[in-house]
């Protein structure tokens, strides 16, 4: 399954990503604050519905926005 | 003789010097009088590896020239006093940045658009920076065509040793003159290695070099200052040149550069035939100055005075007298607009403080 | 791309930190695109495996210390003088690869004549033009980008044509020049146009690499900050304000004219 990974102390909060991803993953949750004092966004993915489409790391400024796709095995 | 003996022009035998320096950027933006630099150089530089680009403005000319010499190659640049003005601005970024390179200014009168005349109103724009900021020039003033060329070559040397720009502080008199020169003394020579430094394409497997004149964090300017401070304070004890014509037995000491210098050797001449013992002194560094040198003769019994003939309105005066200490009288001949000194703008006045020498400072002025 | 492995499976990391970047955050506010920007210089840079050929030329602006962030040799130059600068050390280095990084004082107002002389020479070298039509770094002066009616520190009353003149269209000015390469206007404002400014950025350092000239992308980039705006909406107002004054799109494209040239020749 894709997912992303937010580098919280990367991140400025800025929320340019949150209106990137399609299926609103990723929310402006002041939950906890980073090194720099500000707000990290979270990525909340319960359903697996990530869909690695890289659109939130395009967005991001400061590339705090790793993203993950599953190595495909080779079928026997 | 040599056979490296040719005749020809300041401005050209300085192209010429840069050449057997391993100069191989030239940029420049065409004034009179030193258009035969620029000239010269569009025609002969690719002879020797090199590149020449007529520039924009001489705002572009430096810039280029800075990032020229980041890559590690020698590079020079020239113009005239109202570009020199222009030049400023990116000399304060090259000393800052500790980069090696060499300009030469062939001074017109000034200010403003002034005259294409041969003029020395540039002395205090070079010695004393000139731009923005806290920083130095190593200058380097000719008097003959034979300077010319050697004096380039030795700012391009200095420039390395040091990392640091070298000025070249001419005027159009001796840019436009012709005499022989006598390259046996420039062989010809590459730069050194500048690679733990230099930008440049081969950063595989070592660290980054970055060039930079900011430091937002005051402590951290102070260091990077200190650092040019204790450059300059080295190069004052280290690189202090000048040159003495019949100084050992001199009762009036005449301190002159460039062109000036060249007259007095003429005055000298004529006053020593009358008896008269008249000495020249002529910084080669007019910074660094030799301020020690020119102390002792202050200091001596046998000097009454020193006289200071400057095509200005007084300028290497004011390091003279900084010398001197008000130990003895200095006067002053001033000669500008662009007029040029006769031998007898400087016998006149000589005459008159032998004969009265207890007079205190005078300004003579004559145009 | 690397592999990691989390809980047993492995995964390919599709998106991170390009290479040609350091370990140092980028100190622009949140939300700008200086940072973007950056981001999509560097990937194309590790995509055309150049980062240890490059020599990077910082301007006056808010990328003044861009030197920090990109991952190899640097220089900072006087305000407006990058593209001199560039020239001189392309000239000396003719394999290293050049780039200024300028915003829209450096480059359109005191820089005006160096970039067009730099271009009109056709120097090898590839310029990435911030447009943000403002001043940042002094606070939100105006720029000579800023928009008619623009709100700044010093047009307190919004940019006025008749006094100032209007907003000046570089890519539109250079373009013409027999020196350019290849010149574009592209936007930041959302992920389709991030990727279509590096595909435009990429191809700006292809023209480099591959000899054939001057080479600028214009980048519509926002200033929240001095715009006043959230992040969001100062991409927004890039979407709907910007790109009216700053119609988006290719102006030089070297490639396209060999090929129409090659066309006619075949056919002629
Ligand atoms: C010669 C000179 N004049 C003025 C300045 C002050 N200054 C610094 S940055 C700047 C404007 C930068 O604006 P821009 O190029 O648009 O970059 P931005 O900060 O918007 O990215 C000015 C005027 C300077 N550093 N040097
Ligand atoms: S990769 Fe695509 S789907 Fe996944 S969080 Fe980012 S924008 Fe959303
Ligand atoms: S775009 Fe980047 S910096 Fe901005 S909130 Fe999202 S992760 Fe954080
Ligand atoms: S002031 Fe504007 S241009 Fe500068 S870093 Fe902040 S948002 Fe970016
Ligand atoms: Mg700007």
């Amino acid at each position: 399954m894709p997912m992303i990974e937010i580098l919280d102390d990367a991140c400025k909060g800025c929320l340019l990503c949150v209106p990137a991803c399609p299926h609103e993953l990723i929310h402006n949750t002041k939950a906890k604050l980073n090194k720099r004092g500000l707000y990290p966004v979270e990525y909340v993915d319960p359903d697996g519905k990530c869909t690695g489409c890289r659109l939130c790391a395009i967005v991001c400024p400061d590339a705090a926005i790793r993203v993950y796709k599953e190595v495909k095995k080779k079928s026997a | 003789m040599s056979d490296e003996r040719v005749f020809m022009k300041g401005n050209h035998a300085a192209c010429e010097g840069a050449y057997r320096a391993g100069c191989k950027a030239y940029f420049g933006y065409p004034i009179t009088p030193q258009n035969e630099v620029t000239e010269y150089m569009s025609a002969h530089i690719w002879e020797h590896g090199g590149t020449f680009i007529q520039s924009e403005s001489e705002v572009a000319a430096i810039n280029m020239i800075m990032g020229a010499s980041a890559t590690g190659a020698r590079a020079m640049t020239s113009s005239s006093s109202p570009g020199i003005s222009l030049k400023q601005e990116g000399l304060s970024y090259i000393a800052m940045m500790e980069l090696p390179m060499v300009v030469m200014n062939v001074v017109r009168c000034g200010p403003g658009l002034g005259n294409i005349a041969p003029h020395q109103g540039d002395y205090f724009q070079t010695t004393k920076g000139g731009g923005h900021g806290d920083y130095r020039l190593i200058t380097l003033a000719p008097n003959s065509v034979q300077e010319m060329a050697q004096f380039i070559y030795d700012a391009f040397i200095l420039a390395d040793k040091w990392r640091n720009p070298a000025m070249v502080l001419t005027d159009g008199t001796i840019g436009q003159m012709m005499e022989p020169v006598d390259y046996a003394s420039m062989p010809w020579m590459d730069p050194p290695d500048k690679s733990e430094w230099q930008l440049d394409e081969f950063q595989e497997g070592r660290e980054r070099h970055v060039l930079t004149s900011i430091w937002l964090d005051p402590v951290d300017m102070a260091v990077a200052h200190e650092k040019l401070i204790d450059k300059y304070e080295r190069l004052k004890k280290e690189e202090v040149r000048y040159d003495e014509y019949l100084t050992e037995d001199a009762e009036v000491l005449v301190v002159a550069i460039g062109s000036p210098s060249r007259v007095t050797h003429s005055a000298i001449r004529i006053l020593r035939q009358e008896g008269l013992k008249v000495g020249l002194f002529r910084p080669i560094t007019v910074w660094p100055f030799p301020y020690d040198a020119i102390r002792k003769y202050a200091d001596s019994k046998r000097v009454k005075a020193i006289l200071v003939p400057e095509m200005n309105w007084g300028q290497m005066i004011e390091d003279v007298k900084l010398a001197v200490l008000d130990k003895k009288p200095v006067h002053f001949v001033a000669k500008h607009g662009g007029l040029t000194f006769t031998p007898e703008d400087l016998t006149e006045p000589i005459r008159a403080i032998l004969k009265n020498p207890e007079e205190p400072n005078t300004l003579w002025h004559v145009s | 791309m690397d592999v990691i492995t989390i809980e047993g499976t492995e995964y390919k990391v599709v998106a991170e930190r390009p290479k040609s970047l350091t370990d140092t955050p980028f100190t622009y506010c949140p939300g700008c695109n200086h940072g973007t920007t950056h981001k999509i210089i560097a990937e194309v840079i590790d995509e055309l495996g150049i980062q240890h050929r490059c020599i990077g030329i910082a301007s006056v602006g808010c990328s003044v210390f861009s030197y920090e962030f990109f991952d190899f040799d640097f220089i900072s130059v006087p305000h407006g003088r990058a593209l001199a600068v560039a020239t001189g050390a392309k000239r000396m280095r003719p394999d290293s690869v050049l780039m200024t990084y300028q915003g829209d004082g450096d480059l359109a107002a005191i820089g005006t004549a160096e970039t067009i002389h730099a271009c009109n020479r056709g120097e090898r070298v590839t310029c990435i033009f911030v447009n943000n039509a403002i001043y940042g770094m002094t606070g939100g002066q105006m720029a000579p980008t800023t928009l008619l009616g623009m709100k700044t520190t010093t047009s307190p009353l919004g940019r006025d044509a008749k006094r100032i003149g209007w907003p000046m269209k570089m890519s539109e000015m250079l373009a013409p020049l027999q020196g350019a390469a290849y010149i574009a206007r592209v936007s930041m404002h959302d992920a389709k146009h991030i990727l279509k400014a590096k595909a435009a950025i990429k191809k700006a350092f292809r023209a480099q690499l591959e000899d054939k000239g001057f080479s600028m992308v214009e980048v519509l980039s926002n200033c929240n900050v001095n715009w006043h705006m959230t992040p969001q909406e100062g991409v927004k107002f890039i979407e709907e304000q910007m790109t009216k004054n700053f119609p988006l799109g290719v102006y030089k494209d070297v490639w396209q004219e060999e090929a129409a040239k090659q066309t006619a020749k075949e056919e002629g």
